[in-house]
C-alpha cells in the first residue's frame, strides 16, 4: 500500500490497491469483531433498560468484564498491560460496541478520550503507575475539559491550578462540566490553566482531597450514560501528575480529538447498522392495507438510501483507519507524543469521518423512527432511544461547524508549510479548466470508468472554488464561514465518494462474489454527491463573482459537475432487494 | 490428561442455502464451528484448566477450515491438525472421514486419555463420525453428553436420551460426544486472539496417510440434494371451536382440495 499524506487525497489519485476495506480483514480481526459483538449482544443487550435508568453498577461491571476480554486494552501498548491492537481493530472494537448505546458511551469515553492522553503524553512513571489498571477495568478514566463558560472554545477555561510553595502538590479550582463516566471514574484527565495562563493538563484522581462531583444532569439523550460537573476546590494534585508540559495542554486536548473524532465515526457505523436492521425488521413485519409495509416502495426507497449511507461512512472509515494503521507503521507504541504526531498527520480525515458519520446516523435514525410511524414515537421501541441517543454526536468531540472550519484551516496551514502541493496544484489550473473536455459514457469501458472520472473532476472543482476564495480574502478568508463550510463540504464529498469508489473497484478488481452489490451502492452514492457538490460549488461562486466572470465560472462549474443521467429509481429497487432478503444491512449478491 | 477434540467447520446458521448443478454452493459464505463441536471444544478447555495437559484438535477441511481452528485456538486449544481431503479419488462419506482421522492419530502419535466430537453436524447432521473412530480405535463412547466429571481414571458422565436424563460411569480412555448443554462456550479473549495465531498448526494432505482408498471410499450414494421448500405463513382460524371446526373443513376441502 501506499502512504499518503493526510488531506493529500484531495490532490492527488488514488488506488484501490491502496486504501483498507471491511472486506480486507484478517482472521484476527474477524474474531475480535466477533468476541465483541457476542459480548454486546449476550451480556450488554439484557440490561441496556436497567442502565438507561443509571443503574451504573451495571456499567462499572460489565466495563470489568470487557476488561477481562481485552476490550479495554486495545489502544494500550503490550509495556503497559495492554494489547497494542492496529486501528483497524480498534476501529472493529468500537464499532461492534456503538450497539450498546450509553454503555457503548461508557466504554468509548473510558477506553478513548480517559485513557489515551496518558498513553500518549504520559511519562514512563504514570503510564506504569495508571495504564494496566485502565486496560483491564479496574480502573476507569474519564476527561474533563469542558467548563459552563467554554465549550468550542476550549482554550478559555477559567479552572486554574497554582503549584504550592513547596513545589509537591498544585492545587486546583473550577468547574469542569458534562463529564461522562464522573459518576464512578476513578481517575480524570483535567485541563486547568497553570497561574491563570499556562493551559495545562492534569491527572486528577478521584480521592485527592478537594474532588467531587454535582448531580446527575437530565439530558435528551445517552441517559443511561453518567454526566456530571467536577467540581474542584482547592483540589490537591501531586505535581508529578501534571501530564506533559507546563502551557502544552492544547497540544493533549487536540491531539486526542483526533482519536475522539475518528471513534465516533468507527461508533456511528455500528449504531446505524443496528438502526438498519431494527427499521428492515419493523418493515417486514408491520402490515398496512393487508401487506408488510416493506413491500411499498417509499419504504423501500427509504431502506435502501440508509443503506447507501452507511456504505459509504463504513467504507470511509475503513479506509481512514488503514490509512492511520499505514501512518503508524514504523513507529514504535511506546512512544506516546510520536503516534499521536503520526495520527495527528490525518486530522483532516478524521474531522471529516466525524462530520460525515454523526450526520449520516442522524439521517438513519430518522428515517427509521419514519419508517416505524407511530410506534417509533413510543419509548417501548429502541428505535425511539437511538433517534435521541444519536443527536449528540454532531455537537460533541468538537461541533460539526467547528469541524468544517478546521478542515480547510489545516489544508492551508500543510500547504503554507509545503507538505501538500495546493499551491502548485491551483496555479495555471484556470487554463486547465478552460481546455477541460468532458468525458462521455464509453459502453465499453470499466464499470465505475465514468465515476472514476466524476471524481477527478470533483478534486479539480475543490482547487477551483478553494482557490477562488482564497485568492479573493487571503487570511481574511476566516470571516467567510460560509465560503469555508462549502469549501469543506466539497472535500468531505470527494472523501466519502473516493472511499466509495475505491472500495468498489477493489471487490471488481479481485472479482469478490459481491462485487456487483458493491458497484450498486458506489454509483448510488457518488450520483448523489456529484450532484449536492453543484449547488454548494455555486453558492459560492455566486458570493465571489457577479456579472460576466460569474457566468464563465459557472460554465466552468457545469463542466466540471457534468453527470449522465442515471435511473435512480430502479438503482435503488436493485439494492433494496438485499436488504430486505437478509433482514439487516448487508451488501451481497448470493441470491 | 491429553485431550483430543475432533472439530468439524460448518455454513453459519444464518446461511441461506443455495444448490448449483445439484452441489451446494459455498462460494462466499460465513462459517462457523459446528455448534456442538463448539461444546466439544469448551468441554476440553475446561478439563485442561482443571487438571493440567494439553488440548489437540484436528480437523478435516481446506484452507478455510483454519479459521475454526485458529478460533478454537484462541479459546484455548494448544495445538491443531488439518487434515485436507480436497481431490481425494473416490466419493467419501463418514467412514472414509473416521479412518482417516483414526490413521492420522495412529501415524502421528496424538495422545489421547479423552477424545470429545460433536455429537452431529448440523450440515449433514449423520452423528456417526464420533462412535466410529471410538470403534476403530477400541475405545468405549458415550454419546450426547450434558455433564462430564472426571475423578482420576474414572468418568462420570450424564446423557440426554431423547429428553430423558441417563448418569454412566465409565474409565479412560474414552471418546464422548457433546450435546447442547454440555456448557456454554467462552467467547475468546483479545489476547487470546493475539496469541492463537502462534499457536501450531499441522497440515496434512490425505495421501500423506497410510490408508487404502478402496478400503476407506464410501460405502453409502448421494443420490440427490434437494433444498428444503419454503414453509408458507400459517393461519390462525378465530371464533367458537364450532365455527374454528367448519372453517377448516372448508378450506381443507375447497383451497387445500385434500377432503
Amino acid at each position: 500500500m501506499k502512504r499518503m499524506k493526510g488531506g493529500a487525497f484531495l490532490l492527488e489519485s488514488c488506488q484501490p490497491e491502496d486504501v483498507f476495506t471491511p472486506e480486507d480483514l484478517n482472521e484476527e480481526q474477524k474474531l475480535i469483531a466477533k468476541t465483541t459483538d457476542e459480548f454486546i449482544r449476550e451480556q450488554v443487550f439484557p440490561l441496556l433498560e436497567q442502565i438507561e435508568q443509571q443503574n451504573f453498577s451495571h456499567t462499572v461491571r460489565l466495563l470489568q468484564e470487557a476488561g477481562e476480554l481485552g476490550l479495554l486494552a486495545a489502544d494500550v501498548p503490550e509495556a503497559y498491560g495492554g494489547i497494542g491492537l492496529d486501528k483497524v481493530s480498534s476501529t472493529l472494537i468500537t464499532e461492534k460496541m456503538a450497539q450498546g448505546r450509553s454503555f457503548a458511551l461508557s466504554h468509548g469515553a473510558h477506553v478513548g478520550i480517559g485513557t489515551l492522553p496518558i498513553v500518549f503524553f504520559g511519562t514512563e512513571q504514570q503510564k506504569k503507575r495508571y495504564l494496566p489498571a485502565l486496560a483491564n477495568g479496574k480502573k476507569l478514566a474519564a476527561y474533563a475539559l469542558t467548563e459552563p463558560g467554554s465549550g468550542s472554545d476550549a482554550l478559555g477555561a477559567k479552572t486554574t491550578a497554582v503549584l504550592q510553595e513547596d513545589g509537591k502538590h498544585y492545587l486546583l479550582n473550577g468547574e469542569k462540566q458534562w463529564i461522562t463516566n464522573s459518576a464512578f471514574a476513578d481517575l480524570f484527565i483535567v485541563y486547568a490553566k497553570v497561574d491563570g495562563e499556562k493551559f495545562s493538563a492534569f491527572i486528577v484522581e478521584k480521592d485527592f482531597p478537594g474532588v467531587s462531583t454535582g448531580p446527575e444532569e437530565h439530558k435528551m439523550g445517552i441517559k443511561g450514560s453518567s454526566t456530571r460537573t467536577l467540581i474542584l476546590q482547592e483540589a490537591q494534585v501531586p505535581a508529578e501528575n501534571l501530564l506533559g508540559e507546563v502551557g502544552k495542554g492544547h497540544l493533549i486536548a487536540f491531539n486526542i480529538l483526533n482519536m475522539g473524532r475518528f471513534k465516533l465515526a468507527a461508533g456511528t457505523v455500528g449504531t446505524a447498522k443496528r438502526v438498519l436492521e431494527l427499521a428492515i425488521k419493523y418493515a417486514l413485519e408491520r402490515k398496512q392495507f393487508k401487506q408488510p409495509i416493506a413491500s411499498f416502495p417509499l419504504i423501500q426507497e427509504k431502506i435502501a438510501t440508509m443503506a447507501i449511507e452507511l456504505y459509504a461512512t463504513e467504507s470511509l472509515v475503513y479506509r481512514t483507519a488503514g490509512v492511520l494503521d499505514q501512518g503508524l507503521s514504523g513507529v514504535e507504541q511506546k512512544q506516546g507524543q510520536e503516534v499521536a504526531k503520526a495520527i495527528g498527520e490525518y486530522a483532516i480525515e478524521c474531522s471529516i469521518a466525524k462530520v460525515v458519520g454523526s450526520e449520516m446516523l442522524d439521517y438513519v435514525v430518522d428515517e427509521a423512527v419514519q419508517i416505524h410511524g407511530g410506534y417509533g414515537f413510543m419509548s417501548e421501541y429502541e428505535v425511539e432511544t437511538h433517534y435521541r441517543d444519536s443527536r449528540i454526536n454532531r455537537i460533541f468531540e468538537g461541533t460539526n461547524e467547528i469541524n468544517r472550519l478546521l478542515i480547510p484551516a489545516a489544508l492551508i496551514r500543510k500547504a503554507n508549510k509545503g507538505e501538500l502541493p495546493f499551491f502548485a496544484r491551483a496555479q495555471g489550473l484556470q487554463s486547465e479548466l478552460m481546455n477541460l473536455m468532458p468525458t462521455l459514457p464509453d459502453p465499453q469501458a470499466a464499470p465505475l470508468t465514468l465515476e472514476q472520472e466524476q471524481i477527478n473532476h470533483a478534486k479539480l472543482l475543490f482547487l477551483f472554488v478553494a482557490g477562488q476564495a482564497i485568492e479573493r480574502y487571503g487570511t481574511k478568508l476566516t470571516e467567510q464561514q460560509e465560503m469555508i463550510r462549502d469549501i469543506s463540504d466539497i472535500a468531505l464529498s470527494i472523501y466519502t465518494m473516493e472511499s466509495t469508489l475505491l472500495r468498489a473497484a477493489k471487490q471488481q478488481n479481485q472479482s469478490k462474489p459481491n462485487a456487483t452489490s458493491h458497484l450498486q451502492f458506489a454509483e448510488a452514492l457518488i450520483y448523489n454527491r456529484m450532484q449536492k457538490l453543484e449547488q454548494i460549488a455555486r453558492h459560492t461562486l455566486t458570493a465571489l463573482f457577479t456579472g460576466d466572470t460569474l457566468r464563465v465560472q459557472l460554465a466552468i462549474l457545469r463542466k466540471l459537475t457534468r453527470i449522465e443521467p442515471k435511473n435512480e429509481l430502479q438503482l435503488k429497487r436493485n439494492i433494496v432487494k438485499q436488504l430486505l432478503k437478509a433482514k439487516k444491512y448487508i451488501v451481497q449478491s448470493r441470491s | 490428561m491429553e485431550i483430543l477434540i475432533c472439530m468439524k467447520q460448518t455454513f453459519d446458521t444464518e446461511e441461506k442455502i443455495f444448490i448449483q448443478n445439484g452441489e451446494i454452493d459455498d462460494d462466499g459464505v460465513e462459517r462457523i464451528i459446528n455448534p456442538y463441536c463448539e461444546y466439544a471444544v469448551e468441554e476440553g478447555i475446561r478439563i485442561k484448566e482443571a487438571h493440567g495437559g494439553t488440548v489437540r484438535l484436528i480437523t478435516i477441511g481446506g484452507a478455510e477450515a483454519e479459521a475454526a481452528i485458529r478460533t478454537a485456538m484462541a479459546m484455548g486449544v494448544d495445538e491443531g491438525y488439518r487434515l485436507d481431503l480436497t481431490d481425494f479419488p473416490a466419493d467419501s462419506d463418514e467412514q472414509t472421514t473416521s479412518e482417516c482421522i483414526v490413521q492420522l492419530i495412529k501415524q502421528k502419535q496424538i495422545p489421547y486419555d479423552v477424545i470429545l466430537c460433536g455429537y452431529m453436524s448440523i450440515d449433514n447432521g449423520t452423528a456417526q463420525v464420533g462412535p466410529r473412530i471410538a470403534e476403530l480405535l477400541g475405545i468405549p463412547h458415550i454419546s450426547t453428553i450434558t455433564s462430564l466429571t472426571v475423578d482420576g481414571r474414572q468418568v462420570q458422565v450424564e446423557r440426554d436420551v431423547e429428553g430423558d436424563l441417563e448418569k454412566v460411569e465409565s474409565s479412560l480412555p474414552i471418546l464422548l460426544t457433546a450435546q447442547q448443554g454440555l456448557n456454554e462456550p467462552r467467547y475468546p479473549r483479545l489476547p487470546d486472539i493475539m496469541k492463537a495465531k502462534r499457536k501450531p498448526l499441522h497440515r496434512m494432505k490425505w495421501d500423506e496417510l497410510r490408508v487404502d482408498v478402496q478400503m476407506i471410499q464410501a460405502r453409502t450414494k448421494k443420490v440427490a440434494i434437494l433444498p428444503v421448500e419454503e414453509k408458507e405463513t400459517g393461519q390462525i382460524l378465530s371464533g367458537t371451536i364450532k365455527e374454528q371446526s367448519q372453517e377448516l373443513i372448508r378450506l381443507l376441502h375447497e383451497e387445500a382440495k385434500v377432503l
